[in-house]
């Protein structure tokens, strides 16, 4: 917005005051755009796919098996088939809608459960911020409780004894564990804004502790919450395509998970049907990548220490 | 000022024996929540998987009158508290006679030794890369190179696994696609034995060690900044001391402490990590382990293996937790 006056002004003092226009807006910094368009992407192909691809052919045998990707030829020399752009797996799914839906899937599970545990977070913290006494004790500890038990081990318990086949539920048990590191940067902020002057001028005028929260508080909190938010996405699905790759979770639901597990249970890589794995690899690296790039980002916009110390 | 307070110890080892408590008590519930009994449901895994089983109400029977089943939930409770604790997870399903304490034993020392060979590599990597890019004197085209290098952060470590067992074992067949050591080799100290069982440990090494080393650099940069405007840093350089002195004597020293805390931090994913690159590896560690037991449907020793997998972490945090103030006497603890 303010590049154009940027550039002209950099005439006089070039670097300084380009910079300082950079930064006018910290939300545009371009960690965080190169980010939010690859997670973006990823969000916008499960809108769009489905109108331009066949999701159909995303379950077991509704294609030929074992095609490789068009353009290139499998371990029996066959070449691949333009309707079929990116091969298919060995149960004959189609890689090409497998991913057109699985990307989200994986995508949303983590949205999801990151979402839930944001919730949580919020109503934890603030309790515990505000109310302090035996309630910010009890919700510390089990803040303290749950960050040092291992996610992935408790979900193998849960999940291979109770079988999950929906991804909202996948979700929700993630979410499980995605509330402690909200709740305490929440927490640890609303001590510190609670004796800042504008709270206390805010008090003194008489406005409702809800809207001390939400109005007053909440947009200084909102970069610290991004990013909190963001990396337990990151967590969660990590914890997700880590429980399908054991063979948890749904089982007949395209995830990128579930797509990876099925290629390394069936020696995927020993077919050299790299595409098999390699395709939701490489998508789930985009996801990961973009996620870590908004982290990095929102990191940036929360605190203007490291904006400097990126300066070269 | 005396780092370790009484009160901070006693918070420490309060929360090591919650968690304890509380995982133990899930187990326990999702136990009993499982749909249908779980013992109706190992027989009949048994049956599926051995053909006929010979008198399967008596097996039923038994088996119930062994893990308490018949009694009321409070008493089981307290049964399954003390059975977990004394590391008695019942016997095995898929290697029957044998019991899952002595499948963990004998998987627990790969996977330990991994993570030894893994974490003093990923500390070192990443503090060093960290301050490296932080330091003034570093040559630009390193400087360039280490944030490159930081694109793996945060990528889980079995891709990087699945994409090294591709490229480097499956494509360029430089080394094995799986196993702890060559095949038909008896573990002993013999040269042939250990250079077998260090290439065989060079990917999953790799694999763990690439995705985290990053989570240190951004660390021990954030370290390094902070200590860069010190006073005691320009009284380092007015004295004339060599660079490297100055580096690693008066910032690095200084910078490297929080680190320790975030061991306790990173213990967790990498344990998560290293089970899950140990499942397809094939390593013979608790990963393994824990993969063939969801294939088989074997609960006692899920239960089991997950169960050794959240003490260990525990107990190292603990352990971190508690030596942390001792090393660093700077930091202000919680509640003071």
């Amino acid at each position: 917005m303010g590049a154009a006056t940027g550039q002209t002004a950099s005439l006089a003092a070039p670097r300084k005051a380009g910079r300082l226009n950079r930064f006018d807006n910290p939300w545009l910094n371009i960690k965080l755009v190169v980010g939010v368009i690859m997670v973006g992407s990823i969000l916008l192909m499960g809108v769009i796919g489905p109108l331009l691809v066949d999701v159909d052919l995303a379950y077991v045998g509704r294609s030929p098996l074992n095609l490789p990707p068009f353009c290139f030829e499998n371990m029996r020399g066959e070449g691949g088939d333009p309707t079929h752009p990116l091969g298919t797996d060995n149960s004959g799914r189609d890689m090409l809608s497998l991913i057109v839906i699985g990307a989200p899937n994986s995508l949303l599970v983590g949205f999801v459960a990151a979402g839930f545990g944001m919730l949580g977070g919020i109503i934890l913290g603030f309790s515990s911020g505000f109310l302090g006494g035996l309630a910010d004790d009890i919700i510390r500890l089990s803040a303290d409780i749950t960050i040092t038990i291992p996610s992935l081990l408790v979900l193998i318990v849960i999940q291979s004894l109770i079988p999950v086949q929906s991804l909202l539920v996948m979700a929700v048990l993630l979410s499980l564990f995605a509330w402690p590191q909200p709740t305490r940067l929440i927490r640890a902020q609303v001590m510190s804004m609670r004796e800042s002057g504008y709270v206390k001028m805010a008090q003194l005028s008489g406005v409702p502790t809800s809207s001390i929260m939400f109005r007053e508080m909440m947009p200084n909190l909102l970069p610290y919450l991004a990013a909190s938010f963001i990396g337990n996405t990151t967590g969660s699905i990590l914890a997700a395509v880590g429980l399908e790759i054991l063979g948890l979770g749904p089982q007949r639901l395209p995830t990128l998970g579930r797509t990876i597990q099925n290629a390394i249970d069936n020696s995927g890589i020993l077919r050299d049907m790299w595409w098999w794995w390699g395709l939701p690899t490489v998508i789930l690296i985009v996801i990961f990548i973009g996620l870590l790039l908004i982290n990095l980002g929102l990191d940036e916009v929360a605190n203007p220490r490291l904006r400097k110390a990126t300066r070269q | 000022m005396g780092g370790l307070t009484l009160n901070y110890i006693i918070r420490r080892v309060l929360i090591f024996l919650l968690t304890v408590w509380v995982s133990i008590t899930i187990i326990f519930m999702v136990a009993r929540l499982a749909p249908g009994d779980p013992i109706s449901a190992m027989v009949a895994q048994a049956s599926a998987s051995m053909g006929v089983v010979e008198n399967q109400d008596a097996i039923i029977e038994g088996w119930k009158e062994y893990f308490g089943l018949n009694d009321p939930i409070p008493i089981q409770y307290v049964k399954f508290l003390g059975n977990l604790l004394t590391f008695d997870f019942g016997p095995s399903l898929i290697a029957f006679p044998a019991r899952v304490s002595e499948l963990i034993a004998r998987a627990l020392p790969w996977s330990i030794g991994l993570g030894l060979v893994t974490l003093p590599l990923i500390f070192f990597i990443g503090n060093l890369f960290g301050a490296l890019l932080a330091w003034r004197r570093t040559p630009g085209p390193l400087k360039a190179f280490i944030p490159m290098t930081m694109i793996f952060t945060s990528l889980p470590s079995v891709l990087a696994g699945l994409v090294f067992i591709f490229v480097f074992a499956f494509r360029m067949k430089l080394f094995p696609i799986a196993g702890p050591f060559g095949r038909g080799m008896q573990p002993s100290f013999t040269i042939e034995f250990i250079s077998s069982l260090i290439h065989h440990g060079i990917l999953p090494v790799a694999s763990l060690v690439i995705v985290s080393f990053g989570f240190w650099t951004l660390g021990m940069r954030g370290m390094m900044v902070t200590t860069e405007g010190e006073d005691y840093m320009t009284l380092a350089d007015a004295k004339g001391l060599p660079p490297f002195y100055v580096l690693y004597r008066y910032q690095v020293r200084n910078a490297i402490l929080p680190q320790v805390t975030a061991l306790a931090i990173a213990l967790r994913t990498l344990g998560a990590g290293q089970i899950l690159v140990e499942a397809i590896f094939s390593y013979r560690g608790i990963g393994t382990l824990i993969y063939t037991s969801i294939r088989n449907q074997d609960y006692n020793t899920i239960q089991g293996t997950s169960f050794v997998v959240i003490l260990f972490t525990a107990v190292s945090v603990l352990i971190i937790d508690l030596i942390y103030p001792l090393i660093d006497p700077r930091i202000s603890l919680e509640g003071n």
